[in-house]
C-alpha cells in the first residue's frame, strides 16, 4: 500500500491510532502495578509505626527467621495488629471522631482544610505492658514533602521512638533525617509542660551539649532547611493533641 | 551512513563515543543520581531498558512516522516507557525507587534517548537499534557506575551503605568530603573522567 507520509489526513489518524494504544497499554499497566504498589506503601507505613515502638525491620527478620519464613506484608500486618491495640481520631477539641478509617486517612488532603474541620489520627500501642501514643506527622522539608511517626510514651510527653522519611531532600545532608544517629536526637525529649501545654521542640545550629529533655535538638549541619521542616512539622503537628491528651489525663 | 558492523553498534559508545564524556550528553541526571552506588546502578538499567526498547519501538514504526510530527511521536514513546518502568520499580523495587524519586521520571529529558531516537533508530533496522540503544545505556551507565563510586567512597565513606573505610582512619583525623555529594563535585569527577580519557585516547582530542 502506497501512502502520502505527509498528508495531514495520515498525520492526524497515525496519531489518534498512537495515542489510543498508548493509553490502553498503560491504563492496563497501571491497574496491573497498582496493587503491588499500595501494598508497598501500607507495608512500609506499618513498618514505620512498628519501628518506632522499637520493633526495627531486622528484629522482624529475626522473628520471621525463626519461623522459617522470609519477611512477608502478612507477617508486618500480624504484628502491626498485635502491638497496635487502638487506631483512633480525634478533632482539633480533643473529642473522639467515629467512623474513621485511621489507616487510610491521607494527612496532607486533612492538612488542606482549616484546623477545626480537620482530622487527627492517633495510633495507641502496647509493647510488653507499656503504653505509647503514635502521631503521624507531615510537612515540608527543603524541597519536598516529609513525614515522619513519633511515639510518645505512658506520659503522653516523653519521646520514646520516631521515624521520619522524605520525598527529596538531597542525598548525603537532608536525606539524612532517616539516619539513626538523627532519630536519636529526639530520643527523651518532652514536648508538653507539666500542665500539659504544648511547648515543643526547637533546632539549634551547631548545638554540641545535646541533652534529652531539654527541648533542643542538634540540626543537621548543611541541612538546616530541612531540619527546620522537622521542626515545624513535629510542632504544627503534635500540638493539635494537646487537648485531647488533657481529657485523657484528666480521666486517670 | 555507514554500515556499522554489530560490535562497533555495541561497544563504541562505551569508550569511543561515549554519551557522557565524548558527546556530552545527559549530564543533568549524572550530576543528580549519582551520590550513592546503588541508584547510579538502577538509574543505568532503567536508562537502559528505556532506551533500547523506544529505539526498537521506534525502529520498527519508522516508516510510518510522519516525519513533521516526529519528535512528538518519540516523545511519546519514550514518556510511556518512563512511565512503565517507573510502575514497575514502585511494585517490585520500592525503596530503590523512592531513592529516585522524581529522576526516573525525568529520564524523558534526557538527551541521550532523544538523541539516539533521532541520529540512529529513525534509519535502522530494529536489531540493530536495540543494539545501539543497549551499547549507549551501557556507556552512560558506565560513568554513572564510575562517578556514583568515587562519590559514595569519598562522601560517606560507604559503599552499598556498607562502611568501608576503616575506623582506624576516623580516629586519626580522617573526615568524609561532603563536598563529594555536591553535584559540582559530580562534575569535576566526570571532567577528570573525561581527561584522563583525552589522555589514553590522543584521536578524540580536537586538532588545533
Amino acid at each position: 500500500m502506497k501512502f502520502d507520509r505527509n498528508s495531514n489526513i495520515y498525520t492526524i489518524i497515525f496519531t489518534v491510532v498512537l495515542v489510543s494504544v498508548v493509553a490502553v497499554i498503560l491504563t492496563a499497566a497501571y491497574s496491573f502495578f497498582k496493587p503491588f504498589y499500595e501494598k508497598n506503601k501500607r507495608q512500609e507505613k506499618m513498618t514505620d509505626i512498628l519501628y518506632t515502638l522499637g520493633i526495627d525491620k531486622e528484629s522482624l527478620e529475626d522473628i520471621a527467621k525463626t519461623k522459617g519464613l522470609g519477611l512477608s506484608y502478612e507477617l508486618i500486618e500480624e504484628y502491626f495488629e498485635k502491638y497496635i491495640t487502638h487506631q483512633i481520631a480525634v478533632d482539633y477539641q480533643g473529642n473522639e471522631v467515629e467512623g474513621v478509617k485511621v489507616f487510610e486517612v491521607n494527612l496532607k488532603k486533612e492538612m488542606s482544610k482549616p484546623v477545626e474541620k480537620q482530622i487527627f489520627p492517633l495510633y495507641i500501642a502496647e509493647v510488653e505492658g507499656k503504653k505509647y501514643y503514635i502521631i503521624p506527622l507531615q510537612g515540608k522539608g527543603l524541597w519536598d514533602d516529609i513525614w515522619g511517626y513519633v511515639a510518645l510514651g505512658e506520659d503522653m510527653n516523653t519521646i520514646k521512638g520516631i521515624k521520619f522519611g522524605h520525598k527529596a531532600e538531597t542525598p548525603g545532608l537532608g536525606a539524612n533525617i532517616t539516619e539513626k544517629w538523627f532519630e536519636n536526637r529526639f530520643i527523651g525529649e518532652k514536648l508538653f509542660d507539666e500542665q500539659g501545654n504544648y511547648v515543643g521542640i526547637k533546632v539549634m545550629k551547631n548545638y554540641k551539649n545535646d541533652q534529652p529533655g531539654d527541648g533542643k535538638i542538634d540540626a543537621i549541619s548543611g541541612a538546616t532547611l530541612t531540619t527546620v521542616g522537622i521542626e515545624e512539622m513535629i510542632n504544627e503537628r503534635v500540638k493539635h493533641y494537646e487537648s485531647y491528651f488533657k481529657k485523657l489525663r484528666n480521666k486517670k | 551512513m555507514a554500515k556499522k558492523k554489530t560490535k562497533e553498534i555495541l561497544f563504541d559508545p562505551l569508550f569511543e563515543n561515549n554519551p557522557i564524556t565524548v558527546q556530552v550528553l545527559g549530564i543533568c541526571s549524572a550530576l543528580a543520581v549519582t551520590v550513592k552506588l546503588m541508584p547510579s546502578i538502577v538509574m543505568a538499567l532503567s536508562v537502559m531498558a528505556v532506551l533500547a526498547l523506544s529505539n526498537v519501538t521506534i525502529s520498527l514504526l519508522r516508516n510510518y512516522i510522519p516525519l513533521r510530527i516526529r519528535i512528538i511521536v518519540q516523545l511519546v514513546v519514550i514518556a510511556s516507557l518512563v512511565i512503565l518502568v517507573d510502575l514497575f520499580l514502585k511494585a517490585f523495587s520500592y525503596d530503590v525507587s523512592k531513592q529516585l524519586s522524581v529522576f526516573v521520571g525525568l529520564i524523558i529529558t534526557n538527551c541521550i534517548v532523544m538523541g539516539r531516537l533521532e541520529a540512529f533508530a529513525m534509519d535502522n533496522k530494529p536489531w540493530a537499534s536495540f543494539l545501539d540503544g543497549i551499547g549507549n545505556a551501557a556507556g552512560y551507565g558506565l560513568i554513572l557506575i564510575i562517578v556514583g563510586f568515587f562519590r559514595e567512597l569519598f562522601g560517606s565513606g560507604t559503599l552499598f551503605n556498607h562502611k568501608v573505610i576503616p575506623q582506624w582512619f576516623y580516629d586519626h583525623g580522617y573526615m568524609d568530603n561532603g563536598m563529594m555529594l555536591m553535584p559540582a563535585m559530580a562534575l569535576i569527577t566526570v571532567g577528570i573522567i573525561i581527561w584522563f580519557q583525552r589522555a589514553k585516547m590522543p584521536q578524540l582530542t580536537e586538532k588545533e
